[in-house]
């Protein structure tokens, strides 16, 4: 019985490769669902002509995508929109990091539930079905809705099949960075439009504006719920970046990148990661303890900016601590 | 059951030919055998789309399940679920206590040979075995010798080919000494025949299969090096595109035990460590599923990049147990396998109970004189090879197929046996909703840590097509459950 007992304990650890496996899937499903989303809601917005013209649109959805600020405009929108979902080759089209996050899960098959498995199975089948692709200009919207669905579900299966051990600890850590890192990324493209005009000249066309930005987030109900349909860019700013209880807030990702890494640790504990615990107790210190005033006083952009590069920096320091490290320091333990 | 009353049978059996051939369910005359009446009952009392819808749930099992192999040869490595036959296929408890006894003498048999070839080589300089043989095999391994392997077991999970001849009994067609497969589809027949039958199953009283990975992580556990009490075990796989990745997550996950890759190990100082997320954690027990060849680059194949650099080197030193050991393709050799009859003899001092195919070596000119002349009735095979690849089966060849074989065999003898082409035993397979004969073997699994396990049955591998002889799942083979009874 006790020797049963020390076997599970020792199980804790995971190889590091799974652990790779697990946070890049979770991170490409995130990708994935943010592509979807963001097209969504830009070919929406692109239904009313306003005074943002189609290609500026389409320009601030590539950059919050993280495509290079050039990125080809060619004026064939649904053409456009159909290689962002479909061509295998753009890291960030749906169905590549859909193939993506399969890869990864098919490497660690034993380590994920069947259940989610089948899941990520299925939502991987729909996406290649030939008339997914056919038929896509005349159901857009339904198709990358089920997208979201299916990855919803896959992360609902996951919450209640798996064991919520380290690999569910880092496909937690995956899906908060690469959303806290999108969250910010989406903020600081649309930030110099936000404060453009004041809130009393507002037109109707900004109006649909923001709420596209609240809706890229999930967010639109949500504020509402907080601060009433009374959309102010200051509200807006501080909803998304420093509320501690809606899932795609800044702070809220951040929060739940820090609670991961503690449980990792608490699982491991062999080498303490001082600088990692540093990294993201800077930032979830700095999220935590400014109040948007003193943003807004401040540089926003900058602040934003500062914020992804922390991001990529704890993404570093996962990987040097857990994944990638160097043989020497694991040696010298 | 009341024995003698005729079973209606007719609309089952339709025009399913009998003939020289065992078959493993009817008696010549078109009886059917004692141990399979409940069965024929069960058959013929379903309604007559029954045995297609239960196939029908089953596949769809597997499919969702992922339970596939993958197919080499396409862009992406295709996935396919693994073929199999919804009857299963019995064995007495006399023809198992018979196997069970000849298998674990020729186990030990193996093991000594590969021990005395490896060290002393008496077999050799007492000539019941020709040097020339074993030290032209491509699979011995020159940097075994002198070593000692724990418990002094170089094999320790083996899958052995079984025959059933027209007399009935079982012969050995070839051991399985380097990295044999099968077995989760052996535990995942049984899984789904207890679903698909449970009563039928329950009246057999059938022997249990499902401890096989407990078995396993003991027989690992037994060969750990001394004085490490509680061995980190792991499993190593080529990696996802190896067309058994199936198995190795099923045994991984049954066993507890992770599953790693080339990349996720080092070694330091002679010590195999793993990569986790705590750092570096010693392995002491490797069960390989990598092949010698591509196990440790600085030993082996330098452009590999699946195995361990170093891994040999600890291996040596004794710091950590690889199973299988290195160097075991020697022993299945398809040459040196005609030799197994005189290694029981020489090492035991007994007779083999489960007697080999006739065998010709190529090598010897009288031999191959007779081979050469009779290919189109004869089973040509590279000794080297498995799955069925590099066969000519003589009577189904082209003779442009035989002119070519012969060149190789007047180019390369040593590389060439040949048998006699085997009319073994048909078992009953559902195809389109009918019964046919279908071609058979038996692979059991056997174990060898600290004695020597065998779990009652194993894979009996099935030729779908038509008047195939070929049962390998590379060539298009099947399989069914085998149920070993306990009276």
């Amino acid at each position: 019985m006790v020797e049963e007992y020390r076997a599970a304990s020792e199980k804790t650890k995971m190889l590091s490769r799974v652990a790779d496996s697990l946070y890049w899937m979770s991170r490409y499903l995130e990708r994935a669902e943010n592509t979807a989303r963001l097209l969504d809601v830009t070919m929406s917005l692109m239904l009313d002509t306003a005074a943002v013209n189609a290609e500026a649109r389409w320009q601030r959805m590539a950059a919050a995508l993280g495509k290079p600020a050039d990125a080809a405009w060619d004026g064939g929108l649904d053409a456009m929109a159909l290689k962002l979902v479909f061509d295998r080759l753009d890291p960030s089209s749906v169905i590549y990091c859909v193939n993506a996050a399969r890869e990864n899960a098919r490497q660690v098959r034993e380590e994920i539930s069947t259940e989610q498995w089948q899941r990520l199975n299925r939502l991987f089948h729909q996406i290649h079905a030939p008339l997914a692709e056919r038929q896509f200009s005349s159901n857009m919207g339904d198709l990358l809705a089920s997208v979201v669905d299916g990855i919803h579900l896959f992360q609902g299966v996951g919450d209640s099949t798996m064991i919520h051990g380290q690999g569910w600890q880092f496909i937690r850590l995956g899906r908060s960075l690469e959303r806290a890192y999108a969250t910010a990324t989406l903020l600081e493209v649309y930030q110099p439009e936000l404060f453009q005009a004041q809130e009393r000249e507002r037109s109707g066309y900004q109006y649909l504006e923001l709420v596209g930005l609240l809706r890229s987030c999930t967010a639109f109900e949500a504020y509402c719920q907080v601060y009433t349909a009374d959309l102010s860019p200051d509200r807006m700013l501080e909803f998304l970046v420093l509320n501690r209880d809606f899932p795609h807030a800044i702070r809220y990702c951040v929060d739940t990148i820090r609670s991961a890494i503690e449980s990792i640790q608490r699982t491991g504990g062999r080498r303490s990661p001082d600088e990692l615990n540093a990294g993201v107790g800077k930032l979830h210190a700095l999220l935590g303890y400014t109040t948007i005033r003193e943003i807004l006083a401040g540089d926003p952009a900058a602040f934003l900016h500062d914020i992804r590069a922390q991001c990529l920096r704890i993404h570093e320091l996962i990987y040097r601590y857990y994944v990638h490290y160097s043989i020497q320091s694991a040696l010298a333990v | 059951m009341s024995a003698g009353q005729p079973l209606e049978l007719a609309p089952l059996f339709g025009d399913y030919p009998l003939d020289r051939a065992f078959d493993e369910m009817r008696e010549p005359g078109g009886e059917v055998r004692a141990q399979y009446r409940a069965l024929a009952e069960t058959l013929a009392s379903l309604p007559p789309d029954e045995l297609a819808r239960r196939k029908q749930s089953v596949d769809l099992a597997f499919l969702t399940q992922g339970i596939t192999f993958t197919v080499y040869g396409r862009e992406e490595g295709t996935e396919r679920i693994f073929p199999y036959d919804l009857l299963p296929r019995l064995i007495t408890a006399q023809e198992w206590e018979r196997i069970e006894r000849g298998l674990t003498q020729r186990i030990t048999a193996l093991n000594l040979f590969l021990r005395d070839v490896y060290s002393d080589a008496k077999i050799l300089a007492d000539h019941v075995v020709p040097r020339e043989l074993v030290y032209s095999c491509r699979h011995y391994r020159r940097q075994m010798r002198g070593l000692q392997v724990p418990r002094n077991v170089y094999v320790a999970v083996v899958g052995t080919d079984l025959l059933r001849m027209n007399n009935g009994e079982f012969v050995v067609l070839e051991d399985n000494l380097r990295v044999p497969s099968g077995v989760s589809y052996m535990l995942t027949n049984r899984r789904i025949l207890k679903r698909t039958f449970p009563q039928l199953f329950a009246s057999y009283g059938v022997r249990p299969i499902e401890h096989y990975p407990q078995l396993l992580l003991a027989t690992l556990r037994s060969l750990a090096p001394e004085g490490r009490p509680e061995p980190n075990i792991v499993l190593l796989t080529p990696g996802v595109f190896n067309s058994a990745y199936f198995e190795h997550t099923y045994l991984a996950r049954q066993m507890g035990i992770d599953l790693v890759e080339g990349r996720d190990l080092l070694t330091h100082d002679n010590i195999v460590y793993m990569r986790t997320t705590d750092g570096l954690k010693r392995v002491d027990v490797i069960y390989r599923r990598v092949d010698d060849d591509f196990s440790d680059p600085l030993i082996f194949r330098g452009d590999s990049a699946l195995g361990c650099a170093g891994l040999f080197n600890a291996y040596r030193a004794g710091n950590v147990t690889v199973a299988n050991a290195f160097g075991t393709g020697l022993a299945d050799d398809k040459a040196v396998y005609a030799y197994v009859p005189q290694m029981i003899r020489y090492y035991l001092d007994e007779d083999a109970i489960l007697p080999n195919v006739e065998t010709f070596l190529l090598s010897d000119d009288t031999q191959r004189a007779h081979v050469l002349a009779n290919l189109d009735k004869l089973v040509v095979k590279a000794v080297g090879e498995s799955g069925g690849y590099g066969m000519l089966i003589g009577p189904r060849s082209t003779r442009s197929q035989r002119e070519e074989f012969a060149r190789q065999i007047e180019a390369n003898p040593r590389n060439y046996i040949a048998q006699p082409t085997l009319d073994f035993s048909r078992a009953p397979c559902l195809i389109d909703d009918r019964l046919e004969p279908r071609h058979v073997d038996l692979r059991p699994y056997i174990l060898f840590g600290d004695k020597v396990n065998i779990v009652p049955g194993g894979l009996t591998r099935v030729a779908l097509e038509k008047g195939s002889l070929v049962v390998n799942s590379s060539q298009g083979g099947g399989s069914k459950d085998t149920w070993v009874l306990q009276s």
